[in-house]
């Protein structure tokens, strides 16, 4: 049955593409959104200012029009680089601009500005007196993050961010348009080459709609778990 | 005029990828994204406020029939939605013989109805949302003045529920610009169409696609701007009160 005219293993292996693309670019995108939303609440107006246009920017221009950009103006800047290398340091270093690469940073990079706005929120919601407690007993910067305004914040941003994440799964189907086998480019293949597309589309439809149901319960557990103490909502 | 065309020459000249024709391919990109945007929105939202009312039913089998439709239609990426149309108007029977087989054959039309579904699911949830927000006390009000359920729903409680998910919907317009780009995927000459087409001819990435991506941001902010006034306008009383 998961045969699917000799497509089945492809497909499984293109799901497996979707979701590793998918979490390592959630996990840029945290990463990302941790540093913009830093940097839009700090005095600084430089950061306040870069971070400003980055999220403003992205959120501005279509995914796909950045993730082209990103890709075949990624491989023009990585061969000027090595052109550069290879002239002036005599380096032979050829880099070839990998496509899973490229997914995972554009992904990243685009969610990383809509995280940013999701963080900033969360940061804000943190009473500021747990800010003071916390330097009252001593605790480094570093480590009131770490133990006090981080688990404090992802209580309020864990809803944006599952938010988020839903619609960065079906963002990663767009990375089938510039050349990365995931699982919407094996059975867009596949549809053309037996001209049965409903065979093919209709099990990566419902494949997208299993991995958000699984999302969905992780996201529930997690909201349980950052909501102790504050009682049942 | 003359003037102004040969001023516009000697800008361009020397310039090998903002010609006259590359940007003719612009314009009709610009052209086709609005259309197929404005379009799909349009029809989305006339769908979008009966679905909206059914789904906000108390009767299981009429809410749950739409509740499904959209709980797919945003769970899945539009792109699979789009190939699912685009490859599979070709089993209904006799389309291909039909009168309709001309309009369908070109990649427009299955585009429209992929992002005409698809938006019409997402505004449907965010009606419902403003639906089922509605203060208790402007339905008991209506039921005081006798009202029937048609004249409430007419009356009351969606020109309240409009204006309540007017800035819900700003984003899903705005969204909706921004995922019209992959109808460049099937063949459809869009601004994202138009700029690969002008990458693969010249293989200059930054030049083609940094002007649509301009061209993008611009439309996006007026959509922003146009919804600001909106609100400003409509929700002018939710607006904490200065004395």
């Amino acid at each position: 049955m998961l045969d699917l005219q000799g497509y089945g293993p492809r497909l499984i292996e293109g799901a497996g593409v979707t979701v590793q693309l998918a979490v390592l670019s959630l996990l840029l995108a945290i990463t990302l959104g941790l540093f913009t939303a830093t940097a839009k609440m700090s005095r600084n107006w430089l950061l306040h200012g870069i971070a400003t246009v980055y999220t403003t920017l992205i959120r501005g221009v279509p995914d796909l029009v950045l993730m082209m950009l990103l890709f075949y103006g990624g491989q023009i800047g990585v061969n000027a680089i090595s052109d550069i290398l290879y002239y002036d340091f005599e380096i032979d270093l050829y880099i070839n601009f990998n496509a899973f690469a490229a997914g995972v940073l554009t992904i990243g990079f685009i969610f990383g500005a809509y995280m940013g706005e999701t963080f900033r929120g969360a940061f804000m919601a943190v009473d500021n007196g747990q800010v003071e407690a916390g330097k009252a007993y001593g605790m480094s910067s570093a480590l009131v993050f770490r133990r006090i305004r981080f688990p404090q914040m992802m209580r309020h941003a864990l809803p944006g961010l599952s938010n988020n994440w839903m619609v960065l799964l079906k963002t990663t189907a767009l990375v089938s348009v510039i050349g990365l086998t995931d699982m919407v480019r094996v059975a867009a293949e596949a549809s053309r080459a037996t001209h049965e597309p409903f065979v093919f589309l209709i099990p990566v439809a419902v494949a997208y709609l299993l991995i958000a149901s699984v999302s969905e319960w992780i996201f529930a557990r997690l909201q349980k778990r950052y909501d102790i103490g504050f009682g049942e909502h | 005029m003359p003037d102004i065309s040969a001023w516009f020459n000697d800008l361009l000249s020397g310039n090998l990828i903002f010609t006259p024709t590359t940007l003719g391919y612009y314009w009709t990109g610009l052209v086709t994204t609005t259309q197929l945007v404005f379009l799909s929105l349009v029809i989305g939202l006339v769908l979008a406020v009966p679905l909206a009312i059914m789904r906000s039913s108390r009767r299981k089998w009429i809410s749950l029939p739409v509740y499904v439709y959209t709980y797919v239609f945003r769970g899945t990426p539009l792109l699979v939605q789009l190939y699912i149309i685009y490859y599979g108007v070709v089993f209904f029977d006799g389309i291909q013989q039909s009168f309709l087989w001309p309009i369908f054959r070109e990649a427009f039309y299955p585009a429209l109805i992929a992002f005409t579904l698809n938006t019409a699911a997402y505004t449907t949830e965010i009606f419902r949302g403003a639906i089922k927000a509605t203060p208790k006390g402007e339905i008991e009000a209506a039921r005081a003045y006798g009202m029937s359920q048609g004249l409430m729903m007419r009356r009351i409680i969606i020109p309240s529920a409009f204006r309540r998910a007017l800035p819900a919907y700003g984003n899903e317009v705005i969204f909706m610009l921004h995922a019209s780009a992959i109808a460049s995927v099937v063949t459809l000459m869009d601004l994202t169409g138009a700029a690969r087409y002008v990458y693969s001819r010249f293989y200059t990435p930054f030049e083609p696609f940094l002007f649509v991506a301009l061209i993008y941001l611009c439309l996006t902010f007026a959509i922003l701007f146009f919804f600001r006034f909106l609100e400003k306008k409509l929700l002018a009383h939710l607006k904490p009160q200065t004395l």
